[in-house]
């Protein structure tokens, strides 16, 4: 194999000029663009992956193939990773990821060719990756969106060489295939966004209209959403199917409290009243704690956090419903309960039941809340609609 | 003389411009800018203190867990608030890990490719690295077949034509001097780290559910229960994997980040004379060894060294912390002001974007400027290495002088880029050893039978005094951070951060004196302007964190700035 040695790497920052001795376009050739790229993962690896991002996008177990060969084809396709007003939280997720792990994800089946926290090139450089990637693969590469896009005062709270995250957003986005937006911030505008939103931040949907753009939000998102949403475009050449929100089905499809583990002892009234309390210790329902599971569509219990270890609810802490847009407004006070209207009406009385006898006291409680029933819908709809800032 | 603008700054947290003047080859004059803001202050007026940390911690999450703890700290110290011993314990763990993570993180990742040339890497004897590797280290990872495999990785990777966040690098720059073997072995281990890590941070989804953005901190203690025999709390078995997690992060210091950290210095020792600034440096205090929290057991003390001299550690007191915001895009107030007392309004007069050009001549930042006893600081890994190194802190002597013995350096070589990397690996592998102690003072803890991680007491807002006021620090990884609150009728009044990067990247302030970054610049060796990897190399050294740099406290009602566009 010809290995070109350093001065073809090495760009000035004139990089814009395409010669025709440029290292890509030379080893390109005449190869379509979807040729297999060099690959560094051993093949096992590289099946394993494939596996679990098939299992990561709740497609049946039949479709790795399709996805290898999806990734093993499709060459690296070209990613621009922007951050507006961001904490580097998603960013971090993403180097996070296991499987595929970071290295992988970026180095083998795809090609990260601009994301400030991680790239080599500084400045002007920088920039050139960036328009380089936009001109040389027009309308065959994705735009990853972190943080949120001020629009006040004419864009002035975040700038990125000279230009505002607005500018960027739209002339970045004008040739992509499409755009996913990671993490709350990007999805919905987040926590900048939060009451009195300072700096007019929105999400990336609020900018750009004419490209399909899927939200994956969450504080931060979860590498595995991130990895199994790529991989669905690189193998299906669509993004997923979504919720009225953006949001794939296949990891906002349910609710966090539908498949909480803690969700027996909601049912059955065995609630955490103080922390560290005899249920706190044995993994009781934190609902009376703050916990906003009831309205957050997550698939967090399933795939939980770095690499399964565990999530928030199994470290003993209420979730506060992340991946809602505006929920840094309406999750909030965190720990305040969302009050009885989520309750099953037959665990209304504050105290939890005893085991034994909860067949036979819910047979009970039912009767007696039959005829609240229609009280019940109003109190649920109240809380939905008005759960948050009572202390602000 | 020339301009020269960096923007964006790379391998950094969030949105970073530098814009020097170059004269005979060197900066003659920096200005470092922030130039994404968010408001977090206004935001956090009215709310519940109690929620103040999870919406701090969103400042930034490299070191994904800094701003919940000052968050937590500042408001217990408003309500009185003492969390148990327990929780203590737990909040330590937390933070070692953070540091060992996030300063490996940062060498690899952030960092070494000012010093590491890829592309050389292609011309290595993948034996004779491997050889390289055995002469400086004992990890096993370092074997023939592993570098060959990685040579023929990277060329493959080069043949593909797409080069990813590598292409359009500096490359083949002078400046590089690494020879071929050593710029594989480093590529190698910068691949080893990013593994390294994912790994070594599930202690804190064990410790916090998740990492980045952990989520059992409380006020008043933590949400993490305790019970050796319930798996739904923190028992036996992740205490044991906690350990395990421990080892493996403690193996990867001592046998990878320092010996590489070492072997790369020495092909650089120019830089122990570039890259100083401004010799003052400011520690607020971290990890309390012992669990009541007493600030005289402090593994890193708190104090202020002036002017280098190493001679004398000064008391550190928060009430001569001051912000100024001559240079910021914000309302002029009445001279610098104490962050309880801060009263200022965004006001942004810079060119209107598209620019090309930052007036350097007025406000060119959204940080502000804060100055101890009204002088600039720099805070990190030198400062703490510093302090405890004045203070006599045994361990830290040790490692310190044995690094300068290696390098063959006098205690002033510290002060400079190349000690300010170095020091922050020492301090890795100082956290790094007090790991196993923490844990064993949480298995005795456990063993004792202690449960309790939550006061309790000042839970309920309706027991908090009608007005209070509070101030937390912690050294995050980056530096002394400091979070001030005012709580008012059980809601936020104020709240103010002022943050390692604000300290270390600050404007100038109304007498003209540079910031710590600003200052470290000047005179920096420029062996082709148009390519400024020197400055990336004194800037990397702090390790910029500029999503954490940009805050503002207390505007006037909701109508933010007024915004006031040249040109």
């Amino acid at each position: 194999m010809d290995i070109p040695g350093p001065e073809t790497l090495t760009h000035g920052p004139n990089v814009l000029s395409h010669s025709p001795n440029t290292l890509s376009r030379r080893s390109r050739g005449n190869s379509p663009p979807g040729a297999p790229p060099a690959r560094g993962m051993t093949r096992r690896d590289f099946l394993r992956a494939c596996s679990l991002l098939t299992a990561a996008m709740a497609l049946p177990l039949r479709y790795t193939r399709r996805v290898a060969e999806a990734l093993s084809q499709s060459g690296r396709t070209p990613v621009i990773w922007l951050e507006f007003q961001d904490c580097a939280g998603d960013t971090e997720s993403l180097l996070r990821a296991s499987h595929p792990s970071a290295a992988e994800l970026v180095l083998d089946l795809i090609s990260l060719d601009y994301h400030e926290t991680i790239m080599a090139p500084a400045g002007k450089n920088a920039e050139a990756s960036r328009l380089q990637t936009m001109e040389k693969y027009r309308g065959r590469y994705l735009v990853v969106v972190e943080g949120s896009i001020p629009t006040a005062e004419g864009g002035i709270y975040c700038t990125v060489g000279g230009k505002t995250a607005v500018e960027i957003l739209k002339e970045t986005a004008s040739g992509a295939a499409a755009v996913i937006a990671v993490g709350t911030c990007a999805a919905f505008g987040g926590l900048p966004a939060a009451a009195p939103n300072p700096t007019g931040a929105v999400g990336v949907r609020d900018i750009v209209k004419d490209k399909p753009v899927l939200n994956l939000p969450g504080c931060s998102v979860n590498a595995v959403n991130l990895a199994a949403a790529i991989a669905h475009f690189l193998t299906f050449g669509e993004l997923p199917a979504a919720d009225d929100l953006g949001r794939p089905l296949f990891a906002y499809g349910h609710l966090v409290h539908d498949n909480c583990p803690r969700r027996g002892y909601f049912d059955t009234g065995r609630f955490v009243e103080e922390w560290g309390d005899d249920g706190h210790r044995a993994g009781w329902c934190l609902y009376k704690m703050g916990c906003k599971g009831p309205r957050a569509h997550h698939n967090c219990p399933q795939v939980g956090w770095n690499e399964g270890t565990s999530w928030p609810v199994g470290a003993g802490h209420p979730c506060i419903a992340c991946t809602e847009p505006g929920f840094w407004d309406t999750s909030t006070p965190f720990y305040r309960w969302m009050g009885e209207g989520f309750l099953p009406a037959t665990t209304r009385s504050a105290r939890p039941l005893p085991y034994l006898s909860a067949g036979l006291a819910a047979a009970g409680a039912a009767v007696a809340a039959g005829a609240g029933t229609a009280a019940l819908k109003r109190q649920r709809k109240k809380a939905a609609e008005t759960p948050a800032r009572e202390g602000s | 003389m020339a301009k020269l603008v960096i923007d964006p700054v790379t391998r950094i947290e969030g949105h970073l411009r530098i814009e020097a003047q170059i004269a005979d080859g060197r900066v003659s004059e920096a200005y470092s800018s922030g130039t994404m803001f968010r408001g977090f202050e206004i935001i956090l007026k009215g709310r519940d203190p109690r929620d103040a940390w999870i919406f701090t911690q969103r400042i930034c999450n490299v070191c994904t867990m800094v701003h919940a703890l000052a968050s937590v700290r500042a408001v217990e110290d408003a309500l009185g608030i003492k969390p148990p011993p327990l929780a203590q314990i737990l909040r330590n763990l937390i933070t070692a890990f953070q540091y060992v993570q996030d300063h490996v993180v940062h060498f690899y990742h952030l960092h070494a490719l000012d010093w590491v040339d890829i592309t050389q890497a292609l011309k290595a004897d993948p034996g004779a690295a491997a050889a390289l590797g055995r002469s400086i280290s004992e990890w096993p990872g370092n074997s023939p077949a592993a570098l060959k495999a990685l040579k023929e990785k990277l060329q493959a990777f080069v043949a593909s034509g797409q080069l990813g966040p590598f292409a359009n690098a500096y490359w083949g720059h002078p400046a590089y001097r690494l020879p071929p073997e050593a710029n594989l072995l480093a590529v190698h281990h910068y691949l080893a780290a990013l593994d390294w890590q994912r790994e070594v941070i599930k202690a804190h989804a064990i410790l916090g559910g998740k990492n980045p953005l952990l989520q059992t901190f409380l006020v008043g203690g933590m949400a993490l229960p305790v019970d050796p025999n319930s798996s739904a709390s923190l028992d036996a078995e992740k205490i044991a994997l906690l350990r395990s997690l421990a080892g493996r992060a403690k193996e990867f210091v001592e046998q990878v980040y320092l010996p590489d950290l070492l072997a790369v210095a020495s092909f650089y020792k120019d830089w122990a004379g570039i890259g100083g600034g401004v010799g003052n440096y400011l520690v607020y205090g971290e990890l309390p060894m012992d669990p009541s929290g007493d600030p005289k057991s402090y593994a890193f003390p708190a104090g202020v060294i002036k002017g280098k001299d190493l001679s004398r550690v000064h008391p550190f007191d928060q009430k001569k912390v001051t912000e100024d915001v001559a240079r910021s895009w914000y309302e002029d107030g009445e001279g610098p002001r104490h962050p309880w007392e801060g009263e200022t309004r965004p006001r942004y007069t810079g060119p209107r974007p598209p620019y090309e050009e930052l007036a350097a001549e007025g406000k060119y930042s959204w940080l502000k400027a804060p100055r101890y006893e009204g002088e600039a600081m720099e805070v990190g890994p030198l400062a703490r290495v510093l302090v405890a190194y004045a203070s006599g802190v045994k361990r830290v002597k040790e490692l310190v002088d044995a690094a300068l013995a290696r390098l063959g350096a006098p205690p002033a070589a510290l002060f400079s880029t190349l000690g300010r990397t170095a020091a922050r690996g020492i301090e890795t592998l100082y956290v790094a050893e007090l790991i196993p102690t923490l844990l064993d003072q949480l298995t005795q803890a456990v063993k004792a039978g202690e449960r309790k991680i939550h006061a309790g007491k000042g839970w309920d807002p309706s027991t908090w005094p009608k007005e209070a006021r509070g101030f937390g620090t912690m050294e995050a990884p980056r530096g002394a951070l400091g979070h001030w609150v005012v709580i008012r009728e059980q809601k936020i009044e104020r709240y103010q951060a002022v943050v390692p990067s604000t300290w270390n990247l600050s404007p100038r302030d109304a007498r003209g004196r540079p910031g710590a970054v600003e200052a470290a610049l000047a005179g920096t060796p420029l062996a082709d302007p148009g390519k400024p990897l020197e400055i990336l190399r004194t800037v990397h050294s702090f390790d910029p964190c500029m999503a954490c740099a940009v805050h503002v406290t207390d505007p006037r009602g909701q109508t933010l700035a007024v915004v006031e566009v040249q040109g």
